[in-house]
């Protein structure tokens, strides 16, 4: 479909206009908060009259702020550790294996997304509060692995599929061990697919709200249960600074996914 | 399902054998369950007169070399052929002397630093092939190792694998669809079909005397003529009428019985246009027919003739392109001569 | 990565041998895949059937089915659900219009360019709902972007009432869901031989013709897959509903939320959450039948 004249018809052009709407309507929304949170107006104005890092200031400013900026990259690090070490393990055996059931376990692995995360996160809540264990950072990174696992599965067995298994084959038949060769053949070779799972990981941990909502303490917030907490008083403008805050984060990871998908490009493919 | 079944054979030390079938024969399947990498449910496979079931394919001592060379992409080329002498913990300096070895054996001098992307696919062929030997394999297990590689390139390393087998006396064990490379590499070769061994023997034994319909056609060519056998043999030979009424001799692939149905093999290179049936072809001791030429097709070092028979079809008959040689003109009649010897029967039925 | 005692492969070579290789090697297969089974057991069925249990015990009356005879009961309960369903279809419907185009212009489009708008639609994808939900807040709101430009344009003398009602719950669901339609289609759409395009025009057909009577059919397991996705998604649909809409926008997730945090009710909260749990596990068996999700993330390259 890639010929120049097939898209040139009253038709194509009322598509590709619609389309370019759509693209527009899709990323106004973040730019605008981008731009905001550089404004110097003392309320939300588009395009800001003025700029200055003021709510910048106020954002890494105030303790309550920074300590939720510690919470959450807390329990995203763990969160991180937890689902890419299970989801490694897990992907390689969803590849790899050849045993009954193998579709159901997969789609067992990714329901946590599908299961609506109100759900998940009062089940948590429940199991949590008789174990009187919410307020915990931990309790929040193993609600957020539940949801982080499904990402890890998903990265880590797509690029195992890319992989030659001939690699693996070439290793144990030149004598290496099974652990050998995992380490020293298909880790190396998977390893940019394994680090972006671990990104994503980290990132479904920092954007997710509804069970930190429910899990977390009065002490310990993470950054999203405060906008929330913000956002059911006012529409302040330091919400926009630290809304450009985690859309900083997102960027930072889908470049360096991006950059390692690049690097790594599996061959024998 | 079943993949592979009756799969028996012996190699000898030393030797080149080769797998050789169309795809889905069941010869890659052979091979990775000699590799360790596939399970025979029923069966053993033995080295050295030792079994190898139960050892995984890293205990088996048997070096591999695979169709996509599987050379690993973040080692450098000194450290992929160095990977199995590291595993097995030898020496810094007796790794640096062997793996300095292969890289000359396989003509790779001074590309140990380089990585398998800077390298073309035939290099990266030696390399697969120089970490495999390395280590000094027990048997050295190739799938379709220059599949991938341009038909130039392919004869030429066709040589340098045969070269560099004898030259180490090194037992390989190999595997192709391509029946020409074969007849050139192997001292034995095993044809398999449907997850069979259809037929054991030197290239020249499964040429000559193929012991089945399928082996006659899988290498090299054959004409095949249906026919009925009519008494008892002279001196071996059978006399067989065709459906066409023509009648010949020939010899049975596998024990035969009068009145059984059969069908002929002849390779077109044996069947020789003569001038008029001759005294001596009247004996017996030549097979004879008349027919006409249809189409003559000039390839190279040889004319290819399509001729008719009437109610037998038609064969092909190839003439060198030699002077001396009677070559006939499209739409010419002509007699063909052949000997009895040259004419393999099969049991008709089997196919 | 440091070896994990638990899962290291190594570790699980001493299974059984006396199991045949084909059995050893799934159960080591099996033995790794477990921990992550066993955690999402733990931590994911097991708490859900804690939900199931709550909703239909109580240690003082036993097992009882009064609290989901209470949602049939109270007609404001089944008016929620019944807005839940609406609002999640008039969603899925505006993501349908507004995605296949987008998808089908990313399909056509050379790869290269293809993937440079790609990023278009999954930055939003990726970005914290919150914060997505606070963007358009802050475009919708009394004071905000929107009627700004309209009163500054003249169109508007009194800000429009755009925020905290079903207009828009609407814009603000569809923005946070229309990047998954546009991935499900795309994904459908990217596996279409363009030589069939091509082979319906050799053979006479039209521009719309080869779309109408090629395109559109191979990529209809797109569009339901999509459908499907987003409307099984919105019926869940919390953080979005509860900022932008007001006080008769109510969802079934914003009635359990409230019923946990505020109301203390559990077990009519739990009811709720079993029913809207069991629709949503029926949409993901229709779903993974028609398309596979993973294919819908990979799409994102």
């Amino acid at each position: 479909m890639g010929e120049e004249g097939q898209r040139t018809g009253p038709g194509a052009v009322a598509v590709a206009a619609l389309a370019g709407a759509v693209l527009l309507f899709l990323i106004a929304p973040v730019v605008i908060i981008l731009i905001v949170s550089f404004s110097g107006a003392d309320y939300l104005r588009f395009p800001p009259p003025s700029l200055s890092l003021r709510w910048y200031q106020r954002f890494f400013g105030i303790a309550a702020w920074r300590q939720a900026i510690g919470v959450s990259t807390q329990v995203a690090l763990l969160t991180m550790v937890f689902a890419t070490m299970l989801g490694f393990f897990a992907s390689l055996a969803l590849v790899r294996g050849r045993f009954r059931g193998k579709g159901a376990i997969y789609a067992f692995l990714l329901s946590p997304m599908i299961v609506p995360t109100i759900i998940t996160a009062i089940g948590l809540y429940f199991f949590f509060a008789r174990l009187k264990a919410t307020g915990s950072i931990l309790a929040m990174a193993l609600g957020h692995t539940v949801l982080a696992l499904p990402v890890v599965v998903i990265i880590i067995a797509a690029t195992l599929q890319g992989f030659d298994v001939r690699f693996e084959q070439a290793a144990l038949s030149l004598g290496a061990s099974r652990f050998t060769a995992l380490r020293r053949v298909t880790l190396p070779l998977i390893m940019p697919g394994v680090l972006s799972a671990a990104l994503f990981a980290f990132l479904t941990s920092f954007d997710e709200l509804l069970i930190p909502l429910f899990l977390s303490g009065v002490e310990v917030q993470t950054l999203t249960v405060r906008v929330w907490n913000s956002l059911l008083l006012e529409v302040d403008p330091t919400i926009a600074a630290v809304s450009s805050f985690l859309i900083g984060v997102t960027i930072t990871v889908l470049g360096a996914s991006a950059l390692l998908r690049g690097h790594g490009e599996t061959p024998g493919t | 399902m079943v993949a592979v079944q009756d799969v028996s054979a012996t190699i000898d030390r030393g030797s080149f054998f080769t797998l050789l079938g169309p795809s889905g024969s069941g010869k890659t399947t052979t091979l990775m369950m000699v590799a360790g990498f596939a399970y025979p449910t029923q069966g053993e496979v033995f080295v050295d007169g030792k079994p190898l079931a139960g050892l995984p394919p890293q205990k088996r001592e048997l070096g591999m070399v695979f169709q996509s060379y599987a050379v690993f992409p973040h080692l450098t080329v000194f450290d992929n052929i160095a990977f199995p002498l590291q595993i097995r913990r030898a020496r810094r300096a007796e790794i640096r002397q062997r793996v300095g070895e292969a890289l000359e054996l396989v003509q790779l001098q001074g590309y140990d630093r380089r990585l398998p992307r800077q390298l073309s696919g035939g290099e990266q062929q030696r390399v697969a092939l120089a970490r495999a030997l390395v280590f000094r394999p027990r048997v050295l297990l190739m799938d379709e190792p220059l599949g991938a590689l341009d038909k130039k390139l392919r004869a030429h390393m066709q040589l340098e694998l045969k070269h560099i087998q004898r030259h180490l006396h090194v037992t390989v064990m190999y595997v192709t669809h391509d029946q020409e490379e074969a007849l050139t590499m192997s001292d034995r070769v095993a044809v398999m079909q449907s997850g069979r061994i259809e037929q054991v023997g030197t290239p020249a034994e499964l040429y000559e005397a193929p012991a089945s319909r399928f082996v006659a056609d899988f290498l090299g060519e054959s004409n095949f003529v249906d026919g009925v056998i009519v008494g008892a043999p002279t001196a071996g030979r059978w006399l067989v009428r065709s459906g066409g009424g023509l009648e010949f001799r020939g010899v049975g692939a596998v024990p035969l019985q009068a009145g059984q149905p059969v069908t002929a093999a002849i390779r077109p290179e044996k069947l020789v246009p003569v001038e008029g049936p001759a005294d001596a072809l009247q004996t017996g001791a030549v097979n004879t027919c008349k027919g006409t030429v249809e189409e003559a097709i000039y390839v190279g070092d040889a004319t290819r003739y399509r001729v008719a028979l009437g109610a037998d079809g038609a064969v092909t008959v190839k003439v060198p392109n030699r002077l001396g040689l009677r070559r006939p003109a499209e739409g010419e009649a002509v007699a063909l001569a052949w000997s009895p010897d040259e004419t393999r029967l099969f049991p008709r039925g089997e196919t | 990565m440091s070896p994990a005692p638990v899962a290291a492969p190594d570790a699980v070579a001493t299974v059984d041998a006396s199991l045949a290789p084909e059995r050893r090697d799934a159960v080591r297969y099996l033995l790794i895949l477990l921990p992550a089974v066993l955690v999402l057991l733990a931590l994911f069925v097991y708490p859900l059937l804690g939900i199931v249990e709550r909703s239909a015990y109580t240690p003082k009356t036993g097992y009882t089915l009064e609290y989901y005879g209470q949602i049939w009961r109270v007609p404001v309960y089944l008016q929620v659900i019944g807005r839940t369903f609406r609002t999640s279809a008039l969603v899925t419907l505006m993501c349908l219009a507004l995605g296949y185009p987008l998808a089908y212009l990313l399909a056509t489009l050379r790869p290269r360019v293809a993937r440079l708008l790609m990023i278009v639609v999954v930055l939003p994808f990726f970005t914290s709902i919150i914060v997505r939900t606070y963007a358009w807040m802050v475009l919708l709101g009394r004071n905000g972007v929107v009627n700004q430009y309209l009163t500054r344009l003249g169109l508007t003398d009194t800000p429009l009432p755009l925020l905290y009602n079903q207009g828009g719950v609407l814009i603000g669901m569809t923005y946070v869901l229309l990047p998954y339609m546009v991935l499900t289609v795309y994904s459908v759409m990217r596996g279409i031989e363009p030589g069939l395009i091509r082979a319906a025009h050799s053979l006479g057909a039209s521009r719309w013709q080869a779309f109408r009577r090629v395109f559109l059919p191979l990529s209809l397991p797109g569009i339901a897959g999509g459908t499907l996705l987003v409307f099984i998604l919105s019926l869940g649909f919390f953080i979005t509903p509860a900022l932008m809409g007001g006080p008769s926008d109510v969802m079934i997730a914003m009635l359990i939320e409230r019923e946990v945090e505020f109301t203390l009710n559990w077990s009519f909260a739990s009811a709720l959450a079993v029913i809207l749990l069991v629709l949503t596990l029926i949409g993901f068996v229709g779903y993974n039948r028609i398309v596979r999700l993973e294919r819908v993330f990979e799409a994102r390259d």
